[in-house]
Parts: C-alpha cells; structure tokens; sequence
C-alpha cells in the first residue's frame, strides 16, 4: 500500500461507514437532535461504535515508533478549551441543527450531484475560507496549518 | 430495536475503522472540516493526502448511490426560503468547525477516543447547541 492508496481508502471506507449509518439522511440527523419531540437516539450509536473502534485500535497504532508512511504522530493541543473552541463548536452546532449535515455527510452526498448540496458545499466552503482569514487577522494561528509561517524546525510531511 | 442500531453500529464500526487506517498508514487525524478546509491554506507538502481522503468521499458517496440509494434521501426542490436557510446553515457549519479546529468526526470520534478534554467541550457543546436549534425550530418557532 501507498501513502495516496491508503488516503483513498481512508476516505472511502469513512463514506461507506456514514451511509450505512444513516448520518447522509439529513431527516435522522434532525430526529437525532430532537430530544423534545420523537426522539430517534439511534445515531447515538454511530458516535458510539466508531468510538469503540477507534480508541480500542489507537493505542495499538501508537505502539509503533511511527506511522508506515509517516515521519511521526500528530501532536495535538493538551491545553484546556478556550472560548475560539467554545464559540466555533457552538456556531457549527447552530448549523448542524438548521440544516442537518456535518462536514463528512455533505460531502459525501455531494457525490450524487442533489442540489440542496450544491448550496450547502459550497457555502461551507465559504465558512471554512471566513474562518480562516478571520484567524489570521487576529492573530490567532489556525491549528499548526498557517500557510507563509512555518514553525521554526518543522520539517515538511511526507 | 436491535436490528435499528445494528446498521448505526456497523457504520460507527467503518468510521473508526477509516480513522485507525489514516493515524496508522498516513498519521494524521481523521476529521473532515480540518482535511478538507485546509486545502483552502495549503501547505507545500501537504496536500496530496487531502485530496486523496477527499476523493474517496466523494467514491464512498458515488459507490453508496449505486449500492443503497437509500442512503440518500430524494433531491426535493427547496423553496428560496429553503435554500437561503441551508446556506446559512453551510455558512455556520463552515465557519464554526474550522474556528473551533473540528467537526463532528475530528471532537466527536477522534477527539474523544484519546480522551481529549478540548474535544469532549467541544462535542458537549455542538450537540447542546444542536439540540437547542432543533428545539427552537420544530416546537417554538
């Protein structure tokens, strides 16, 4: 296997994965989040398994010195939550509840060409662009992933 | 009842699956809003991989049309009130899952399954507001 072989199988497996889980139907997204009225708490168990999976498979993985195709390990932010992720999470939780798609489900079904996708992709787009720029003016670096500052001794991923 | 959770189950199962593949094979976390939007910044180096975990989406998405199309509900015609609504709501989906660096798969799966307390904030508070959208929209509104 190959770097851009296991990317694609990546993507594709994790597509599958949300069909067969119902998360491309906007409708049970919606039910999901509806405790008040007829609950449907199956998508509960989405998060579920693939939490299950996940932290059972991780730990294996990190037993290795690195990743196959990889110089090393993400390292991710320890720090406590500050408001930037408090107040993204809620704004991206206001979405979510309007129109019933997260990133992975609405891009996923952008593959079927349906045009409420056609809008929706596109000004998610525009979001992810937004935020982006707004980080940058105030200073606040986007992740590890500001392009034009690269972190003294960072070395280029492979 | 058992057999509505099993396909929630399974699918949950293939996400964890997918995420287990990309940390292994290419080291990186599996969370759609950060390998996607960061094609909008790219870093030299960097970008093969995005496209390549954004193309088999959209694989994913064409093999499931063919597979189940079920799995995806019929195109209505939305009226202009509709389709304003869904591109605020892109526009929030967007802009809030890169400011609080992730989605629902990045806090939601990843974060939480190496016990990250910025991603279960995060999760607690996306589903809370959520939740509170929904309230408001169905039964105040």
């Amino acid at each position: 296997m190959r770097p851009s072989l296991s990317a694609f199988l990546s993507g594709l497996i994790f597509a599958l994965g949300l069909g067969l889980a119902g998360m491309t139907d906007p409708a049970n997204v919606l039910g999901f989040l509806d405790i008040a009225g007829d609950w449907d708490y199956r998508l509960a168990f989405v998060m579920g398994g693939a939490i299950a999976v996940h932290a059972a498979l991780r730990p294996l993985i990190h037993q290795r010195a690195q990743p196959l195709f990889a110089a090393k390990f993400p390292s991710l932010p320890a720090s406590k939550p500050d408001s930037k992720l408090l107040v993204g999470a809620a704004l991206f939780g206001v979405g979510w509840g309007l129109g019933g798609y997260c990133p992975g489900p609405a891009l996923t079904s952008l593959a079927t060409g349906a045009f409420p996708l056609l809008v929706f992709v596109p000004a998610m787009f525009a979001g992810f662009y937004l935020a982006q720029v707004l980080q940058a003016r105030i200073g606040v670096g986007a992740g590890s992933q500001r392009p034009g500052t690269p972190r003294v001794g960072a070395t280029p991923a492979p | 009842m058992t057999s509505s959770i099993l396909l929630p189950l399974l699918g949950g199962a293939l996400i964890g699956l997918s995420a287990s593949l990309l940390l292994l094979a290419n080291g990186r976390v599996a969370g759609i809003s950060g390998v996607v939007g960061s094609l909008l910044a790219p870093v030299r180096g960097d970008v093969a991989w995005r496209v390549l975990f954004f193309a088999g989406l959209l694989a994913g998405g064409l093999l499931l049309s063919w597979l189940r199309p079920g799995s995806f509900p019929a195109p209505s015609a939305p009226n202009a009130g509709g389709l304003w609504l869904l591109a605020g709501a892109g526009l929030l989906v967007g802009f809030g899952s890169r400011l609080g660096n992730g989605c629902t798969s990045g806090h939601g799966v990843c974060g939480i399954s190496r016990g990250s307390v910025r991603s279960i904030a995060a999760t607690l508070t996306f589903m809370a507001t959520g939740v509170l959208t929904v309230f408001l929209v169905r039964h105040v509104l």
